[in-house]
Parts: C-alpha cells; sequence; structure tokens
C-alpha cells in the first residue's frame, strides 16, 4: 500500500520535523496534516472538555478539529500549514493555552 | 500605467473562478483572484503539490484535460498581467462603499496579517463544504469527512490507514471509494444510506450528462475490480475504537428509514470516510447583503446577485458539480467585463455555457432527488451521548434538553442555550447535525465575518495590497 505508487510520484529529497519530540520524515509539498498521516499519527489534539483526542476531519480548512501547536504557536491549522525541515510540531492540549 | 481597466477581484480559484477569471481577463477586465490555498485549483481539480513529483496525477484525478486547458489559460493571463493571483489569502469580510469594494484577507496558515484588495466588482466563487451527521463515535480520529479523505490524498498523496469503509449518501462517496481504492487501500465497504437504483435506470437523463455517464461507468467498474461491497440502504450507526476508530457497525434500513433488527454487524476498519452531501459558502455573500435562497446565494442568468457589483458562480450559488461550476464562473465572467466597461452583454455570445449550464442544473436536480427518495430516520440513532458539536462539545442530550426542558424552537435559541455552534468553525460543521436532532428548520447562520479573525488584525488598519493598474 502506497498512494505515491499510482500517482508515480518521484518526490523531492524528504525531511525530518519533530512531532513531540519524535522525528517524522515529510515529504515537500505536505502539509503537517499529510505528514503525520503518512507517519500513522492521526490525532495530535486533545478536546478542552472531553480531553479526548481529534486529529483531522474536513481536510479543507472549515472544521478546525486539526489544530496544532507549530513552533511554539498554539491553534493553527494542520491541514494547511505546509510542513517545513526542522518545524517543532508538538500536541495541542485544551486551548492550546493551559501551560 | 495610466489607462484605467476595471479590477475585477475573483474570490476562490476552483473551477468556477478559473473559468470567470479567464473569462473577464480576455475581456478587458484586470483580474485580482484571490484563493487561500497555495496553488490555483480548487477542489475538484486538487492535485499532489509539486514537491511531490507525481508523474501520473491522473491516476487519481478526473477530467485532467480541461484542467490543463484552464491552467494554460491562466498562465497565459498572468504573463501578459492581466490577471494577479494571490494564493494563501483567506477573504474574511468584503466591504462596500458608494461605488467599489474592499476585500480583506489574512494572509498565510497563520492568519495573523490581513491585506486589502480594491476592486470595482467582485465575483463571489468560493464553493462548498461538506456536510456531516453526526452518529455515535464520529468524533474518534481515522473518522474523516469524505472529501476531506480526498483531499488529503488527491493533495498529500497519504493514506491514514490500511482498511477503508466509505458511508453516508451522495454521489461524491463513488469518487472517494475509487480514490481511496486506487491509491492502495482496502476499500471494505461503500455503504449508502439511499437506493439511488432508480435514478441509475432512469437512461434518458443520464444521456444529457454523458461526462458524467462516463465517470460514473468508470468509478463502478473499478469498485467491481477491486471487490468492494456496494451496500445501498445501509448505514454505519456506530463507530467503535478508544484512542482511534478500530471498526464501524452496518446495518440495512427498513422502508422507513430505521436499522432492521439483527442485521447489524462490524466492519474492522481504520479509515472512515463519511458525507452527507454538500453546502454552498454563502458568508461573503451574506456579509455583503446578497439575497440568499435557502442555503445558496441567488444569482440572475448573468449569476449576477441582487447587490450591484457582486457576481456569484459555482457552488456558492448552488451543489452542481465541476461542469456546472466552468459554465457559470464563464458567463460570470463574461457579464462582469461587459457590465464593468459600462455596457450590457449579449447572453447569446455565451449560449452554449448557458445550455451547458441548463443541462448540469436539471441533471444535479434529478440527482438529488434520486438520493433523497427514501426517510433515512438518523436522528433516532444519534444517542444522548453523541457529541453533536465538535467544537463546543455540546452533547445530542444537551440539545434535546434545550428544546424538550427549555422549549428552544429555532437554531439560534438553541445555539445560546447549549453553546452548538459557537465554536472556532461557526457552525459549519454542526448546524445540520443540530438542526437535525433539534427538529428545528436549517437556515443559514448570519456570520459577521467569513473566518475567525484575531481581534489584532480588527483593530489594526489593514495594510493595502497594491491592486495592479491602480
Ligand atoms: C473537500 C472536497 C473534495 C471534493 N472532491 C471532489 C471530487 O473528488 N470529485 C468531484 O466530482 N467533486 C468533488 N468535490 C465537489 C467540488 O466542490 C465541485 O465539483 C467543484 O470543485 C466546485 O467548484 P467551485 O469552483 O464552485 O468550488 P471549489 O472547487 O470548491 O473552489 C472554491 C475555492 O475557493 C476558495 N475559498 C473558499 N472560501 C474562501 C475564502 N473565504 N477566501 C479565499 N478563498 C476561499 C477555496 O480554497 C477553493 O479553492 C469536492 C468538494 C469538497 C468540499
Ligand atoms: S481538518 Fe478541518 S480544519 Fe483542518
Amino acid at each position: 500500500m502506497n498512494p505515491l505508487k499510482p500517482a508515480r510520484a518521484h518526490p523531492g529529497a524528504p525531511f525530518t520535523l519533530t512531532f513531540d519530540s519524535r522525528e517524522i520524515e515529510a515529504l515537500p509539498g505536505q502539509t503537517i496534516a499529510a505528514a503525520l498521516w503518512a507517519s500513522g499519527v492521526t490525532s495530535w489534539r486533545t478536546t478542552r472538555d472531553g480531553g479526548r483526542a481529534r486529529g483531522v476531519f474536513c481536510g479543507i480548512g472549515v472544521c478546525f478539529d486539526c489544530l496544532v501547536t507549530v513552533d511554539g504557536r498554539p491553534n493553527l491549522r494542520a491541514c494547511l500549514v505546509p510542513a517545513a525541515p526542522g518545524t517543532d510540531v508538538r500536541t495541542q492540549e485544551g486551548t492550546g493555552h493551559d501551560d | 500605467m495610466t489607462e484605467h481597466r476595471p479590477v475585477l477581484a475573483v474570490i476562490g480559484a476552483g473551477p468556477a473562478g478559473l473559468a470567470a477569471a479567464l473569462a473577464a481577463g480576455s475581456r478587458g477586465v484586470r483580474v485580482v483572484l484571490i484563493d487561500s490555498a497555495a496553488e490555483a485549483r480548487g477542489q475538484f481539480y486538487r492535485q499532489p503539490a509539486p514537491g511531490l513529483g507525481a508523474r501520473r496525477p491522473q491516476a487519481l484525478h478526473h477530467q485532467r484535460r480541461t484542467w490543463e486547458r484552464l491552467r494554460a489559460g491562466l498562465d497565459t493571463h498572468l504573463a501578459a498581467d492581466r490577471v494577479t493571483h494571490l494564493s494563501d489569502r483567506h477573504v474574511w469580510c468584503v466591504e462596500r462603499d458608494s461605488t467599489r469594494f474592499t476585500v480583506h484577507a489574512l494572509v498565510g496558515p497563520e492568519q495573523e496579517r490581513s491585506v486589502a484588495v480594491r476592486a470595482d466588482g467582485v465575483l463571489l466563487a468560493t464553493g462548498g463544504y461538506e456536510k456531516v451527521l453526526p452518529f455515535p463515535g464520529w468524533t474518534l480520529p481515522g473518522v474523516v469527512a469524505a472529501g476531506g479523505a480526498q483531499a488529503l490524498l488527491k493533495g498529500g498523496l497519504v493514506l491514514p490507514g490500511r482498511t477503508a469503509v466509505v458511508a453516508g449518501t451522495g454521489p461524491l462517496l463513488l469518487p472517494v471509494a475509487t480514490g481511496l481504492s486506487a491509491a492502495g487501500a482496502r476499500v471494505a465497504a461503500l455503504v449508502e444510506s439511499t437506493a439511488p437504483g432508480a435514478f441509475v435506470r432512469h437512461t434518458r437523463l443520464w444521456s444529457t450528462a454523458p461526462a458524467k455517464l462516463t465517470e460514473g461507468v468508470v468509478h463502478a467498474t473499478r469498485l467491481l475490480r477491486d471487490k468492494v461491497s456496494v451496500l445501498t440502504r445501509h448505514t454505519v450507526s456506530e463507530a467503535h475504537g478508544t484512542e482511534r476508530l478500530e471498526s464501524v457497525t452496518v446495518a440495512a434500513l427498513d422502508a422507513e428509514g430505521r436499522p432492521v433488527p439483527g442485521t447489524e454487524r462490524r466492519i474492522a476498519c481504520d479509515i472512515l470516510a463519511v458525507g452527507h452531501g454538500m453546502l454552498p459558502h454563502t458568508d461573503l455573500a451574506d456579509g455583503l447583503g446578497c439575497r440568499l435562497d435557502g442555503p445558496r446565494v441567488y444569482a440572475d442568468d448573468e449569476q449576477r446577485t441582487d447587490v450591484p457589483g457582486v457576481w456569484a458562480a459555482g457552488e456558492t450559488t448552488g451543489i452542481g458539480g465541476a461542469a456546472l461550476s466552468l459554465a457559470e464562473g464563464h458567463i460570470a465572467g463574461r457579464s462582469a467585463a461587459a457590465r464593468l466597461a459600462g455596457g450590457v452583454p449579449d447572453p447569446r455570445e455565451w449560449a452554449p455555457a448557458a445550455r451547458a449550464r441548463t443541462r448540469s442544473r436539471s441533471f444535479f436536480a434529478a440527482l438529488e432527488s434520486a438520493y433523497a427518495t427514501r426517510p433515512v430516520r438518523w436522528t433516532e440513532q444519534v444517542t444522548d451521548e453523541t457529541v453533536v458539536c465538535r467544537c463546543e462539545e455540546v452533547t445530542a442530550g444537551a440539545v434535546r434538553e434545550a428544546v424538550g426542558t427549555l422549549g428552544a424552537g429555532d437554531l439560534r435559541t438553541v445555539k445560546l442555550l447549549t453553546r452548538a455552534g459557537m465554536g472556532w468553525c461557526q457552525g459549519r460543521m454542526c448546524e445540520p447535525g443540530v438542526a437535525g436532532v433539534a427538529g428545528c428548520e436549517l437556515l443559514p447562520a448570519r456570520r459577521m465575518l467569513a473566518r475567525p479573525v484575531p481581534l489584532g488584525v480588527l483593530a489594526a488598519s489593514a495594510e493595502h495590497t497594491a491592486t495592479p493598474g491602480q
């Protein structure tokens, strides 16, 4: 199973970013959500009241379920932000302003 | 530059906005094409980001040739400076003074800075978004909107799991199922709650939409080849898992739209792509004071709204697919070019597009009624514990209490009593679900702003983006 295959994709050199301090590989052009998904991470936020896990839902910037902390800035939509080498991505707890 | 050419701001660079920009750009108008995405293409033509180096993007993609024509046309206009493309701009409000418009847009994914574009006319081509109705477990990671799965797949070439179930209702489920399957996921089932079979047999209608017919046949053949089991009159009644999706319960529906006892079965899967149709984006039109007809922006035969200087095209004016969006965009662009130059357009000049528009509209009206023929009592399957408003974590029980005990009779009162629809997404995801559970009518909510805007931006006077030609 490799979605790169049917599209015969020959991406540029992969790079790494960190997700909660662990290294994750991303391909040029992928959003943070796509890079996390490709590495098997499907949730990166907990809700404010229930503390429930959430990740991407609408995929196009409408639902705000995919909020994430990027380089220290909370509440960014992972489905919109491009992945870049060395980006520090962190699970966002609650409002992202809790600590 | 001394010559004054009228400036048309086209908001949205999907099929409708692209067709409009090309038509207006060819007819003496200076076009500023504004879109929130990094690339001009919208939903239907979404494709892998350039960095992914896809040599065969058509594997996940339809009507590549039309796209290539649009792309080439856009490149020509960009090079000749007739069209300016502002990508990564999220329009949050359009202001109108006596004669002109100011389009305010937040920049980039950070959205901390706003820019403004001045224009003589505005064309709204912002498309639509998906409707997903709530059910127990729909907030589990791994459950995604059907179009969202499609977007991540087409744009980022990723799959979030190995085994997918595609469920809900509507024509979008077919390309999503074939897309996931083509990308290498095992599609365990396509679960459609209605039975659009009568429509499939309606050959006279299909003959009016040959392109759609071949597209449908391609999808169906692919599903057969990949041995995807297609279950019509079935529903996913629950998604299960702890940290993420592990399986779904699927049940057959009776003639009344209720699950038939004894037909429930579990299907193991780690992706559930679910969708129940689409809704038009109407906030910018609403903010400008344009008339809405139910969920869509009103437009006349020239695609003009009832506010002078404002046109609307594509799924903003009603869901109807890419071909309809292209036709409407073309007409809107030509009308705007003529009107902004102080003239009156001759509709005979766009007769082929008008015919395509009529054809697509009647095709989609029939499709819609085919999908709406059978009742689905989905609200009865929504347990009191089910979260219906994802942002504010409001349960169905709280909504029912607001209606039953507290006497709320409309969506606005439900919102004030429960906070359903007050969160980040401003009700875009939960409105249909909350309305259904509450038994209230679904009317488009009035949103002051089309995007959440940082207070600092509202307080500061916007930087003006130099509009070419001024
Ligand atoms: C997620 C998703 C996936 C879809 N996938 C398919 C598919 O695979 N096959 C299919 O047949 N149909 C698909 N559709 C249906 C699709 O909407 C139509 O076929 C077609 O793309 C509509 O064209 P349009 O030009 O009206 O709008 P769109 O193509 O949706 O284009 C609208 C554009 O406006 C931009 N925009 C919206 N609001 C703003 C704003 N405030 N500021 C700036 N820019 C804005 C958006 O970024 C987008 O680029 C999908 C729809 C969605 C929502
Ligand atoms: S997934 Fe909905 S906003 Fe990102």
